[in-house]
This record gives structure tokens, C-alpha cells and sequence, in this order.
């Protein structure tokens, strides 16, 4: 296959950045896209010049790294397929490709392709897990969780933090993210007694990270390489609503 | 060099607890004087850090990630082993330290694997505690299923996404202490040296890899938790950034190197269609739980899978190891493919691949089952062969997968440089010369919540170094030598690129050094490699700049060091001159083919020193000792 990419470039975070067109030569349809900007990769230095950035490390669809918007869409066309899943046998010869970063205000692009999401992080210390430090803690089947509970609990948990639902989401926003993290804990008896304070916590730092608000156009879900459901958003609305008017502790770390 | 693996004395089952008696503590107010560098945040670099910083000490934490949740443990898919005995099946503590043994082929430390089962049931515990939403029955208890070399199900899991859960707990756990200020964290930052003073480990160097800043870091003690070595054979089920530097840079500054030999092959992976292909995709062993591996009775098949009669169908594990059938210990699955493939009975495009068949099992339990045990590995299948395992049998063949050998680490967890502490895959200790399926996830874990927490304190109290910082000159010496390193690195400005001399060097090793091995071959290796590596420093092309993101510098750094690792892996495996586990010299095998191991002269550790790059490294040996468990021929027929 040969392809034609029209691709951003950008030096550093300083750098305004700009488009720039490269053709991708006898492409395998077995290939993954990965695999075919490696092949670019390998022709740009070839000839001395700087390849193209892009973040990737398992390359299968479960570390989260990969981030590329490919013709507008967030991990491509292909439905639940992270862009290093996506094989190029889904395009056609002949096809011109558009590949961007995520674009959100709370991920500045570093290099090409490559974006900061340090404000994920931030946001699970601010309330995503459960105090619980290690050792002193019942024996594992001491607390019985129907599978029901346990299989909703896994659904949200299944979350890569990959940044998909914020680039396609025109406020960029992180609820989806935040929701999932909730939801999973929300499920779990372990997870209730710090459940008021977490939706606090993590909200507030979601707000001042720079993402913006929900307007249930669903472009997160739509995207999201492991189909994470939008009704987390509307638990973590509900259990902020519940703590904001019954929660008396403040605003303090959870820890 | 000296081999203390400081073993306590008494009886197998008590040697855990009377050494925690008699190890020093740290009273709590002096733990925050305290300051430990730990690199990596896998399972072992995460669960370390965090449990580090909750009893007090001051945690610095890097990774070469831009999250610290993005650590490749986060890709194990089938389970988590532990003796807890919830099934009544017969499970104990004893039986998982003596299945591990086994696995090893005999090959790891009593002392150790003991301790490792013990704290297993900690581990469930733990993590059930952190909200890991394992796979539980409609009762609201855990469930558990089996995996290779286990006649018990001891195996627990959450989908096919295990090692993600395991690490978004001990990520969640971190993160806690970052936000509490106990963890400083390092994202995107490569450790590129060890910083030594009188003797002992007291820093790291570093490179940020956004910036291109080179930096010191001092600490009382180091934690290397940086995983195993496997993408040495380029394609491997490791993720593409993995590397061997951090531990290859502790062994030249005197960390003895243990076993790098035993490698795993794992037996079920996607099999190679191609030369473009960048990495190999693990199916999850757990897989083999309801699939049956076969191939064509006769050469030369040509119908479709579907359309062989059952007659006309080997499967071979079965016929062979009645009582394991497709649960055979990896080593052994791995090899009777290739036996069956390289007799010219392999299917797909390459022939070399067998069939994972789940037509039983859905007929047997429907496809809702089957769909909701692996339901993504069949999607994750499908996408990269763009075949139907539901309707298809699915293709699989070996691929390199983990590293048992590693750094040299005593009964703490420590190297044999003092206040160097390896941990997880990195070390060697646990899995012998074959690590059985679900053990990693539980090695990594057991170190890293509940053994470095403990033996960190004793160094601290007995080593009593003093305290230092980064003007001590040692560090300038250090910066100078990584810097003088990138900036060769950077001039390289030859006609071949660093991948495909690291495509070179992985087909060199999965030659001469792969699934099965002999002297003629490893010599072979062993000549072709410094060849390799004078064309890399010759003719490589490094492009761009040390300051700013390069990812072309980065690669060519690791793949610098592969190089010079290549060449230790095949020197260890020509010196053992025996078959076991992953380990197979094509010279010692039974008439059947099985492995036939040496007690003899090769019931040791083989440990070795540093003396140049590419001069012979001096070995060590480590004796092991077996005194309640009987060396047999290991049989799973």
C-alpha cells in the first residue's frame, strides 16, 4: 500500500507547530499504524533527519501510552481499537491520513505527537484510590462482593487512562476519566468510606487542571478504547452532589 | 567478589519469621532520614515505593513512562498465583513452594520460593483491599482457575487483565504518596548510571528525557526494579521501550549477574507474519485452561483446520502428558511446538505455528462462557490476524516472553553491591531456571509489599553509611562518563539504523540462543556479536540532539547496551553444560527429547563479574542447596 500522511510537527512545547506531508511507501495491510510510522521513522533517519515523536510502549492496546487523533477521530476509526491495534489493513491504498496529538488545553503537546497527561495522574492523588496501606488488611474473601457488584466494579476499572475521551470531547473534558475511576469504586464495598471526600477531591482537581464540563454529546464513550460507559459521569455527579450537601469533613486530603 | 546469600538457619517454614525478628528496626521518627531511590514503577517498583514511603522513608521514584501506571506489568493478562486453598483442592503453602521448585527445575533457592509462597496469601489480601476487582463467584467469593505445572486451581484473576488491575492498585497506592508528598515522582526519566561511594550504591545518574538534562540523585540506598531483558531477541511479548540498561549499568559497576541464561519462551503467543513486525502479542496462557493444542497428524496437510477429522489430528501435549495435557509448564509447551513444527507438521503461512483449538469447549460450555473468560483476548486476536478464533482454531508459536536470570541479589533482595537492592524481574532469585505461569505477578508484588519493607531497615541499621549528596565528587566523575557516553552516541552519523541492527541482533540470538541451543551455535553467536557492535559504533545513525525528546538517542543508548548483554547470555548458556527449564542444550536431552539436567556438576548459580566489554566475564558459583526437597527428573506425564 502506499499512503499519503499529512502529520504535525512541532519541536518542543515552544514551537507554534505546523502540518507536513510525508508519503508511507509499500505499507504491509498486516502492519499495525505503529508499525507503519516506524517504517517512516526508519526512512526519515535514513536521511539525517529527526523522526517523527510519537508515545507508544506495549503495543497491545492495554498501556495506554499510544495517542494519536487519525483523520479527527481519536484512535482512529476503528470502534474499542487503540491506534497501536489498528491495523493498516483498514485503510485503503491510495489514502491520505491525518494524524494529530490529542488537542486539549490540559495536555500541551511536548514533541509531534507527544502530549503531557501528568494531569491524570494528579487527579487519581487527589482521591482515585483507597486507603489501605500495606498489610493489616482482612483476609481477602472476608468481605463477599456479588459478581454483579464485582463485574461493574471491573467494567470502569478497565480504564487505560489513555486521554482518548478528552481530545474528542469539544470542552476536553475529563469526566469520563474521573467517572470511571469513581464508578469502579463506587461498586466496591472497600471504596465507600472514603466516597463522599474522593468525588470531592478528585472534581476539584479535575477543575483545575483546565478541563472543561460535560455537555452529553457522548464523543467520550463513543471513542473510548475499552468502552467505558458515560453512566460513570452521571455517578460521579451524583456522588459529588451527595457529598457537597451532606459532607461535613471540608476539602482535605483524603489520605 | 563473594556469594553470601545469607540464608537463615532452622527449619524451611520458619526461617521467614525468626529472620524478621531478627533483623534491626528503625524507630519511626528516624525512618524519614531516610531517603531511597527507587527506579521503575512495574508491580515490584510501585508496591515498593509506596510501601516504602507509608512506613516513613523518603521516596524518590523514576521511570522512563510518562505515567508510572504505564509500566509493562500492566500487560499481564491471565493471573496471580497464591496458596490460599479457597477451591479445597488440595493447595498449601508447601505445595506452591513445591510446584515453584519444580517449575524451576530445580534450579532456585529453597530459602526464597518458600518465603515467595508464604506471603502469596498477603498479596491477595492486599489487593482486594485496594478495590482490584478480581473475578469473583455469585456467591461474592473469589474465584480461581488453573495455569501450567499446577494440578490445583490457585490462580486468580480479573478478565484477562490481571497484571492492569495489579498495577492500577499498587499505582493508586503511589499515587496516594505523592499527593501526600512522601513520593517525589520522575516521569519520562531514564537512569543511565549508578553512583558508587566506598563501595556502596549512593546515587543514580540520570537523563530527563523531555529536557535532555542530565542530573545526580543521591540516596541511602537504590532499588532497581526495572524489569527483565527479553526484547535482547528484539521481537519478544515485552513492551517496546523495555531494556536491559539499569541492570546491564549496575553489573559494570561490580552487581554480579546471575543465570541470564534462563529466558522464557512463552508457548502461546501470536505467531510472526512478518518482517515489519515490532513486537510479538502474548495469548494468555490461562487460554490453555479450555484450548487444545494440536497439528496435523500428517505433513503436507493441506484442508482447512476445521475440516480434519478428529483422526487425522496429534494433539500432542495431551498424548504426551496425560496427566498436565495443555497445561504443561511453558519450557516444555514451547519446545514440543518447535519439535512438531521443525517435523514439518506447523500450520499457517510460515508452518511454523500450531493450533489453539476452543471447538470443544464452546460445544461443551457455549460461546457465552468462552466469550466471557477471554472475550478480549479473542477481540485482541482478531484485530491482528484478522481471523475468528470462535469459528477458527487459533494460531499460535512461541515467543521470548521473560527473563528468569537477572541480577545476583542475597536472602534481602541486595546485589552484591551493598545498598543495590533488586527486585521483581530484575532479580533472579525465585523462578529458578523456569518460572510457571502467574508467578511473576506474584514475585513482583511479594518483593516489592513485603520483603524490601523489611530488609531495607536492616541495611540502613547495620551498613550505617554516612550521609552524602550530589557534590560529592563521585557524581561529577559519574555525570562526566554518561555525558561523554550520549554525546558519542549522538555523533554517529553512519549509513544503518538502530533498529535494524537490533533486528540483527535478536535473529543472532533466536538463532544460536533461542528455544533450543548447542555449542556450535553459541560460538557462532558469541562470534558474530562484537562484529555487530563494532558496526554499531561504526555505522549506526543517531540523528537530532542531546537536549530536547530524541527518541533516536534513546533507543540507541539500550540498544548500546543489548549489545554488550548479548554476549553475557550466550556465555552463560555455553558454560552450563546441561538441559533445564527454558534452558535447552540440544546435547543433553533424553531419548525423548526431554531435558536432562546435570545435579552433579550444575546445581549451582551461575553468577558473574564484569571484566570489559568483550572480555570474558569471571564466574561465580553459588551452591544450591536442597534439604527438604528431593532433585528428580522433572515429569509432567
Amino acid at each position: 500500500m502506499n499512503l499519503t500522511l499529512h502529520l504535525w510537527r512541532q519541536k518542543n512545547a515552544h514551537d507554534k507547530g505546523h502540518m507536513e506531508t510525508y508519503k508511507a511507501e509499500g505499507i504491509s495491510p498486516d502492519m499495525s499504524f505503529l508499525e507503519m510510522l516506524d517504517t517512516v521513522n526508519e526512512k526519515l533517519m535514513q536521511n539525517g533527519l529527526d523522526p517523527i515523536a510519537f508515545d507508544h510502549d506495549c503495543r497491545e492496546g492495554i498501556c495506554g501510552a499510544c495517542s494519536l487523533t487519525i483523520n479527527g477521530i481519536p484512535h482512529g476509526p476503528e470502534k474499542q481499537t487503540t491506534i497501536c491495534q489498528l491495523h493498516m489493513r483498514k485503510f485503503k491504498d491510495g489514502d491520505t491520513i491525518y494524524v494529530e496529538p490529542w488537542r486539549a488545553r490540559a495536555f500541551p503537546v511536548i514533541k509531534d505527537l507527544v502530549t503531557d497527561r501528568s494531569a491524570f495522574d494528579r487527579i487519581i492523588q487527589a482521591g482515585g484510590f483507597v486507603s489501605a496501606h500495606t498489610g493489616g488488611v482482612p483476609d481477602a474473601n472476608a468481605i463477599p462482593i456479588g459478581k454483579v457488584e464485582a463485574d461493574k466494579a471491573m467494567d470502569f476499572a478497565a480504564c487505560i487512562g489513555c486521554g482518548a475521551c478528552v481530545a474528542a470531547c469539544k470542552n476536553s473534558s475529563a469526566m469520563l476519566f474521573v467517572g470511571a475511576k469513581i464508578s469502579q469504586l463506587a461498586h466496591l464495598p472497600q471504596g465507600q468510606p472514603e466516597r463522599k471526600q474522593r468525588a470531592i477531591n478528585m472534581v476539584a482537581r479535575m477543575d483545575a487542571e483546565g478541563f472543561g464540563s460535560c455537555t452529553n454529546l457522548y464523543e467520550c464513550e463513543a471513542v473510548c478504547p475499552k468502552g467505558i460507559s458515560v453512566s460513570g459521569i452521571a455517578r460521579m455527579n451524583r456522588d459529588l452532589l451527595k457529598a457537597t450537601l451532606t459532607h461535613v469533613e471540608g476539602t482535605a486530603s483524603a489520605g | 567478589m563473594t556469594l553470601d546469600s545469607k540464608i537463615p538457619s532452622g527449619p524451611l517454614s520458619g526461617k521467614w519469621d525468626s529472620y524478621r525478628f531478627d533483623m534491626k528496626l528503625i524507630n519511626p521518627s528516624n525512618k524519614r532520614k531516610y531517603h531511597v531511590l527507587v527506579v521503575g514503577t512495574g508491580l515490584a517498583g510501585a508496591s515498593a515505593a509506596a510501601s516504602l514511603a507509608e512506613l516513613g522513608y523518603g521516596v524518590d521514584a523514576f521511570f522512563y513512562q510518562d505515567s508510572a501506571r504505564r509500566a509493562h506489568s500492566i500487560a499481564a493478562q491471565g493471573g496471580i498465583n497464591a496458596a490460599k486453598n479457597y477451591p479445597n483442592d488440595g493447595d498449601s503453602i508447601y505445595r506452591l513452594f513445591y510446584d515453584t521448585i519444580k517449575g524451576g527445575d530445580f534450579r532456585s533457592r529453597e530459602a526464597n520460593v518458600y518465603r515467595l509462597a508464604q506471603v502469596s496469601n498477603n498479596i491477595i489480601d492486599q489487593c482486594v483491599a485496594q478495590g482490584v476487582p478480581f473475578a469473583r463467584e455469585y456467591g461474592g467469593y473469589l474465584d480461581n482457575r488453573s495455569f501450567g505445572g499446577a494440578q490445583v486451581s490457585r490462580t486468580f484473576y480479573a478478565r484477562g487483565q490481571t497484571g492492569q488491575q495489579l498495577l492500577l492498585g499498587a499505582y493508586s497506592a503511589l499515587m496516594r504518596q505523592a499527593g501526600q508528598g512522601t513520593v517525589t515522582l520522575h516521569p519520562r526519566t531514564e537512569m543511565l548510571d549508578i553512583v558508587m561511594i566506598d563501595g556502596h550504591a549512593r546515587g543514580i545518574v540520570t537523563r530527563d528525557l523531555v529536557t535532555g538534562k542530565i542530573q545526580s540523585w543521591a540516596g541511602d540506598a537504590v532499588v532497581l526494579a526495572t524489569g527483565g531483558y527479553t526484547n535482547v531477541f528484539f521481537l519478544s511479548t515485552n513492551a517496546i521501550a523495555c531494556n536491559v540498561t539499569a541492570s546491564y549499568r549496575a553489573y559494570k559497576r561490580g552487581a554480579a549477574f546471575a543465570n541470564p541464561c534462563y529466558t522464557q519462551i512463552h508457548p502461546t503467543c501470536i505467531p510472526v507474519s512478518g518482517d515489519h513486525q515490532s513486537k510479538l502479542t502474548l495469548m494468555s496462557e490461562s487460554l490453555r485452561n479450555d484450548g487444545r493444542i494440536w497439528v496435523p497428524k500428517n505433513k503436507g496437510e493441506t484442508r482447512p483446520p476445521n475440516q480434519i477429522p478428529e483422526e487425522d489430528r496429534d494433539y500432542y501435549l495431551e498424548r504426551k502428558y496425560p496427566s498436565f495435557g495443555n497445561l504443561t509448564p511453558r519450557d516444555i509447551s514451547s519446545r514440543n511446538a518447535k519439535m512438531v513444527c521443525d517435523e514439518g507438521r506447523g500450520v499457517g503461512a510460515s508452518g511454523y505455528g500450531v493450533n489453539l483449538d476452543f471447538r470443544d469447549s464452546i460445544k461443551r460450555l457455549g460461546k457465552h462462557v468462552i466469550q466471557e473468560r477471554y472475550g478480549n483476548l479473542f477481540e485482541m486476536y482478531e484485530r491482528i490476524t484478522d481471523e475468528n478464533p470462535y469459528e477458527v482454531p487459533m494460531r499460535i508459536y512461541p515467543a521470548a516472553h521473560y527473563a528468569m536470570g537477572g541480577l545476583w541479589v542475597d536472602y534481602n533482595l541486595m546485589s552484591t553491591i551493598p545498598g543495590l537492592h533488586i527486585l521483581g524481574e530484575a532479580n533472579f532469585s525465585d523462578h529458578g531456571a523456569n518460572r510457571l505461569g502467574a508467578s511473576a505477578l506474584m514475585q513482583g508484588l511479594a518483593d516489592g509489599y513485603f520483603i524490601i519493607p523489611y530488609t531495607i531497615g536492616n541495611y540502613f541499621a547495620t551498613a550505617k553509611q554516612p550521609k552524602i549528596t550530589t557534590d560529592h565528587p563521585e557524581f561529577r566523575k559519574v555525570e562526566a562518563e554518561v555525558g561523554e557516553r550520549t554525546k558519542k552516541l549522538l555523533g554517529l552519523n553512519g549509513k544503518r539504523t538502530v533498529a535494524s541492527i537490533h533486528r540483527e541482533l535478536g535473529n543472532i540470538l533466536w538463532e544460536g540462543c533461542g528455544m533450543a541451543r548447542n555449542a556450535a551455535g553459541l560460538k557462532k553467536a558469541l562470534e558474530r556479536i562484537p562484529g555487530l557492535r563494532e558496526e554499531f559504533w561504526q555505522n549506526a545513525i543517531v540523528t537530532g540532539e542531546g537536549e530536547g525528546l530524541n527518541i533516536a538517542l534513546e533507543r540507541a543508548g539500550r540498544v548500546g547496551d543489548f549489545l554488550e548483554f548479548a554476549e553475557l547470555l550466550c556465555y552463560d548458556a555455553l558454560e552450563r553444560n546441561e538441559s533445564c527449564g527454558g534452558h535447552f542444550r540440544e546435547e543433553y536431552q533424553t531419548p525423548e527429547g526431554e531435558a536432562k539436567r546435570d545435579d552433579e556438576n550444575y546445581a549451582h548459580v551461575s553468577a558473574w563479574e564484569y571484566t570489559g566489554v568483550g572480555n570474558t566475564p569471571i564466574l561465580h558459583k553459588e551452591p544450591l542447596v536442597f534439604e527438604n526437597v528431593k532433585l528428580q527428573t522433572r515429569s509432567y506425564k
